[in-house]
């Protein structure tokens, strides 16, 4: 199957069945999306497919044939959401980080400015036993200001 | 430039956000096979049979006689087996153990187990067997009691809780020349390599422990892996690879520790204006099938049953039973959050009883500098009960808002708790910690077994120091906790890390310090070549403390605080919906302000969840809701506004005045929220307060602050 | 993930016609779309089969559009469709409540109507919305396209009148005429599986439908009746006689008869 992974072009050759997380994690050596319930409860293992948020324990590789695939290691790696998350300390342990940040990445990338329900209402598919959210919230509204310079 | 007190950028750097961190299922190891646990599947009896249904090509089986030390994994006692040699006391006991390179053989691998059936004990109140008794006594409960002019009694319970940290338990085991690396997800290396050394017996050598990046621990964390690092290990033994067991989401919810399951029963006494006389109590938690950290769970528990008050007649009884369900263990609290949920309520239902508003009895009674603690401890100016009880009401305007709210849908309520740092009593002497630095060409390194779980352990040991050692703070690194590299300092848990571990670094940076002269570490280092300092826990001057008794100092210092809730009842759901949580906490002070925020903001939801969404269905001893679809945790929509206020009140025997401050959160916040909704006019004394529960709850009528018709 | 997929297979049709025809030629053959329920039931003890059939590539299944002044909404729509169609904002609100309820975005962005409906849980979110609309599931087959009422579509617990070798492609919502009104109890505020899922539109005449209470979603009849007879009392009475909930995993039987109750009591006030 083809697809594009993080800018680039991948040709693979997988079970059609096999969960984009695995393929992720065991065929392209991307391990930053995280498993951590295998039901699409948690969140953790939120990518991007073309541009969408979409928990990738839940999708067969095959439907995102010829689809834009975003994982946490296709952003820059100071991207204001990344910066923001660690600043803030919306990151303790770190394992839903990664899902945390996609999930929101299309809320600060959008120019909108979101009000703190609307960032809940973004993030309310992610899990984080760590933080309580608060600081999540806090990095995601501080990021978008940053993003659109209204900080 | 000092680091203490700021919130400096921690010492992951951007890893966790990048993906670049490294946990133990993103590691890879050449020839690595994948392990499997095989299960008992009936809570008590005996296997009869073990038959084994697939091509055992490729395939490594490890049963109980591959053990070549003692099969137990060994931790206050050695009750508990590695693996069933024929007795079953819990579903979901581990019997056999499986590996093979191949993930798709090795779960098609289908293996019968016959057995034979016993009838099961899972009342607590009906149980054979009794891990632990503990009884306080402090004064004459006798003479309190007639004193007293008002008597009130009552029984309050709280339910089982799942850690749910995201990233569920695993380990690999790496077998390498001269013994075998285990490295995992877990919170203190050294009690793994203690019960693979009681394991492997004379086979121990050269096994080390190394923690991984870990993604959440809570306790959850703390004991367990013991037992899958001891599969893995015995899998890599036999077949001489590295294995991996990796628990999925529903085997970790399953078959790992959970917070005991507590029933507290109250008799009090006080005077016509509110002043306790005597207090008693009886403490029941329920243990599982195996003994592992239940007697120290009971004495945390039973030592805070009394809650932050003073009275001079107090008898508490406690008791850890056996059922046969799967062990419960070390879950942030630890015994603090049961018994303080159950004093909480009880203080509540006082105060409703007399016509009392919940703040004055408290304020009445709270502990003060000179008062003495149910276990005789005499407290100096490290007290803050009335601080944090007076910020806290006068921050949220309780009293108003209780006189308001009555007879509406809505509630305001409050608790006051407090929290022990470090081991209870001698807990710390016979740890004996020891902790080191020493110098490296670009500064200095850290070597603690103590694991950074998410709380901030390597950031906040490196600003304590480098401020002790006059450095900056990005010249102090960490080693990672490998048992070869590292020295024991003792376990991450019991809000100890920051005080005592932190402690005992400040005295190696200023020993360390003093030998360094005018040069800078990397000077020195360069001239002398490596230089270390290692310290050993010296308990403070004047402590006294009795096993025997129970009586004396139970911990070095508390830290204190008091949670108000504000809660809506729906009345078409009987959902609670908190709308706000104030958090007023005092731990001496903050060494990372935004992580130390991290922790009560952290704590609260998690206590949020214990008291309103929590709620493990256990069927036929085991439990039945093991997914995430079903056992719920606080989504974002889930979780109220916090206004955090951090009291400083630096004590004297922390690093720069720093006290623990890991599980004091978490201790507030279900009886806060129990207490509101009493306010809204249900008469809920235990929790999970779910909606089914909340329906079926007698109506309180309301009155004038506050007491029930 | 302990399902072992390696002897899976996976048909990916390009055309309605030749998804028909796999599902004729190879009885057993399991549609998937979202997969929103897919690898929970393969994991928890579901064995739906062995050969999947992904419709994803048949794009025009997507479309939301109006045939005569009827809501025609593809099979494919997911909930995220759903709450960004003007057409479904202006003519089922009810619905796209529903659709936001459903679960955290990542769900809202993979799971599909079709889904919702050939699943056939009883605490389907969108289940008790289509029931109220009156609207017509339409079907595919080899002998050509049906309709079916929503409310004959179920016939039983998980159980509905699609044949094996038919595929739900549409469901049609004629006008609503009234004020629509939904409510969903779920085990938390987001992200849950409903204990209690809850239509109804008040019009010249009242209907109501409910979820999770029976094996399959119910259209209250006789609640209705009583209401248009103007009697809350009589509708409670009703309501009591309709319903059927059971004790599970989620809640119990007691907490979704009160709730069902409280539920019909606030769509009246609020409707009034």
């Amino acid at each position: 199957m083809k697809l594009v992974l993080n800018g680039s072009p991948r040709e693979l050759e997988v079970h059609p069945l096999k969960r984009l997380l695995d393929v992720l994690r065991e065929d392209c050596g991307l391990p930053g999306t995280k498993e951590g319930c295998g039901e699409g409860e948690c969140g953790a293992c939120t990518v991007l497919v073309d541009g969408e948020p979409v928990v990738s324990c839940l999708v067969p590789c095959a439907q995102v044939e010829g689809c834009e695939v975003v994982t946490i290691e296709g952003l820059a790696g100071d991207h204001p959401l990344q910066r923001a998350i660690m600043r803030e300390v919306g990151s303790q342990c770190g394992i839903c980080t990664p899902g945390v940040i996609l999930a929101a990445y299309p809320l600060v990338e959008s120019p909108r400015r979101p009000t703190l329900q609307r960032v809940r209402e973004a993030l309310a598919g992610n899990l984080c036993r760590c933080t309580g959210y608060e600081a999540i919230h806090r990095a995601v509204l501080g990021a978008h200001a940053e993003r659109h310079g209204t900080a | 430039m000092a680091s203490v007190g700021t919130s400096v950028e921690r010492k992951e750097g951007m890893d966790r956000a990048t993906g670049a961190a490294r946990y133990a299922d993103d590691l890879r190891f050449p020839g690595m096979l994948v392990g499997r646990t095989i299960r008992s599947t009936i809570p008590r009896g005996r296997v009869t049979g073990v038959r084994l249904d697939f091509d055992p090509a490729g395939f490594t089986v490890v049963d109980h006689r591959d053990i070549p030390g003692e099969n137990c994994i060994a931790l206050i006692e050695r009750d508990q087996p590695c693996l069933v040699e024929s007795v079953i006391r819990h579903a979901a006991e581990p019997i056999l153990l499986l590996a093979h390179e191949d993930r798709d053989r090795l779960c098609a691998a289908t293996v019968h187990v016959e057995y034979e059936r016993e009838e099961p004990v899972f009342d607590p109140a009906r149980s054979e067997r009794e891990f632990k008794h503990i009884t306080i006594v402090k004064g004459d409960l006798d003479r309190g009691f007639a004193r007293a002019e008002v008597v009130v009694e009552g029984t309050y319970s709280t339910g089982a809780q799942e850690h749910v940290y995201i990233e569920p338990n695993v380990v690999i085991a790496v077998p390498e020349p001269g013994g075998m690396a285990i490295h995992g997800s877990l919170q203190c290396p050294y009690y793994v390599l203690k019960a693979l050394k009681v394991l492997l017996g004379s086979e121990a050598n050269g096994v080390r422990v190394i923690q991984t990046e870990t993604g959440g621990g809570f306790g959850g964390k703390e004991e367990y892996p013991s037992m899958i690092a001891a599969h893995a290990c015995l899998l890599a033994r036999k077949s001489g690879r590295p294995v991996k067991i990796l628990y999925d989401r529903n085997e970790d919810m399953v078959a790992t520790t959970k917070r005991h399951p507590a029933i507290v029963r109250h008799r009090t006494g006080l005077t016509r204006e509110g002043k306790l006389t005597a207090m008693e109590l009886d403490v029941l938690i329920d243990g599982g099938a195996y003994c592992t950290l239940s007697p120290v769970v009971l004495s945390r528990g039973v030592i805070h049953a009394a809650g932050p008050y003073s009275c001079a007649n107090t008898r508490i009884e406690g008791r850890a039973v056996m059922t046969n369900t799967p062990p419960n263990g070390a879950f942030r609290g630890f015994g603090a959050p049961q018994t303080q949920f159950a004093m909480e309520v009880h203080m509540d239902r006082i105060a409703e009883h007399m016509g009392l508003d919940p703040f004055t009895l408290r304020l009445r009674n709270a502990l003060k500098p000179g008062d003495t603690t149910a276990t005789g401890q005499k407290l100096g100016s490290d007290v803050s009960a009335v601080a944090v009880l007076r910020e806290a009401a006068r921050r949220t305007g309780f009293r108003r808002k209780r006189a308001k709210l009555a007879g509406t849908h809505r509630g305001i309520g409050l608790a006051l708790f407090y929290h022990g740092a470090g081991f209870t009593g001698g807990g710390e002497v016979m740890l004996a910690s020891r902790a080191g630095l020493e110098t490296t060409p670009d500064g200095v390194r850290i070597l603690v077994a103590n694991t950074e779980i998410g709380q901030g352990t390597r950031t906040m040991l490196a600003q304590i120091v480098a401020d002790a050692l006059g450095v900056p703070y990005e010249q102090v690194q960490l080693a990672q906790p490998d048992t070869s590299v590292v020295p024991d300092s003792g376990p991450t848990v019991a809000s100890r890390t920051c005080m005592v571990v932190g402690g005992l670094l400040e005295r190696c940076a200023q020993s360390m310090r003093a030998r360094l002269g005018d040069a800078s570490p990397a000077e020195h280092h360069a001239r002398h070549g490596r230089l270390e300092v290692v310290e050993q826990y010296a308990p403070p001057p004047g402590r006294k403390w009795s096993d025997e008794t129970y009586r004396g100092d139970a911990y070095a210092t508390f830290a204190w605080g008091c949670d108000v809730a504000e809660v809506e009842l729906d009345p078409v759901t009987l959902e609670a919906r908190v709308h706000k949580l104030t958090a007023v906490q005092e731990f001496g002070r903050p060494i990372h302000p935004a992580l130390a925020r991290g922790q009560i903001e952290g704590g609260t939801a998690q206590g949020l969840g214990w008291a309103l969404l929590e709620h493990v269905v256990m069927r036929d001893g085991v439990m039945a809701n093991a997914q995430l679809t079903n056992y719920v945790i606080p989504t974002t929509l889930d979780t109220p506004p916090m206004d955090v206020v951090m009291l400083e009140n630096p004590f004297a025997g922390g690093p720069f005045g720093a006290k623990g401050l890991g599980e004091l959160p978490i201790d507030g916040p279900a009886p806060a929220v129990v207490n509101a909704i009493r306010h809204a006019g249900l008469d809920v004394r235990a929790i999970p307060a779910t909606p089914e529960a909340l329906a079926l709850a007698p109506r309180l009528a309301p009155s004038a602050d506050g007491a029930a018709s | 993930m302990r399902t072992v997929i390696s002897g899976f297979s996976l048909r990916r049709p390009r055309t309605l016609d030749g998804a028909l025809r796999i599902l004729r030629d190879e009885p057993g053959t399991v549609p998937i779309a979202g997969c929103t329920d897919v690898y929970v039931t393969l994991e928890f003890g579901g064995t739906p089969g062995t050969r999947y059939m992904d419709l994803t590539p048949l794009s025009s299944l997507r479309r939301i559009t109006t045939r005569e002044n009827r809501l025609v909404i593809g099979a494919l729509a997911t909930y995220t469709d759903l709450q960004r169609s003007r057409l479904v904002r202006a003519r089922l609100p009810m619905l796209v409540e529903s659709a936001r309820l459903v679960g955290g975005i990542q769900i809202q962005n993979r799971g599909t109507v079709g889904g919702n409906l050939a699943n056939a849980s009883p605490a389907g979110d969108t289940l008790p919305v289509f029931a109220v609309a009156d609207a017509e599931v339409v079907l595919a087959g080899p002998s050509g396209e049906r309709r079916v009422p929503f409310t004959a579509f179920y016939t039983g617990y998980r159980a509905s009148v699609r044949r094996e070798d038919e595929l739900i492609t549409a469901v049609e919502v004629p006008p609503v005429v009234g004020k629509q009104w939904f409510r969903k109890v779920g085990t938390r505020a987001a992200q849950a599986i409903s204990k209690v899922v809850f239509a109804g539109v008040r019009g010249l005449e009242t209907r109501l439908a409910i979820g999770s209470v029976a094996p399959t979603v119910l259209r209250l009849a006789r609640t209705e009746a009583a209401l248009d007879k103007g009697s809350l009392d009589d509708a409670l009475a009703a309501l009591a006689q309709e319903i059927a909930p059971i004790d599970d995993l989620r809640s119990t039987a007691d907490y979704r008869r009160t709730v069902a109750a409280n539920l019909v009591r606030q769509f009246w006030s609020e409707t009034a």
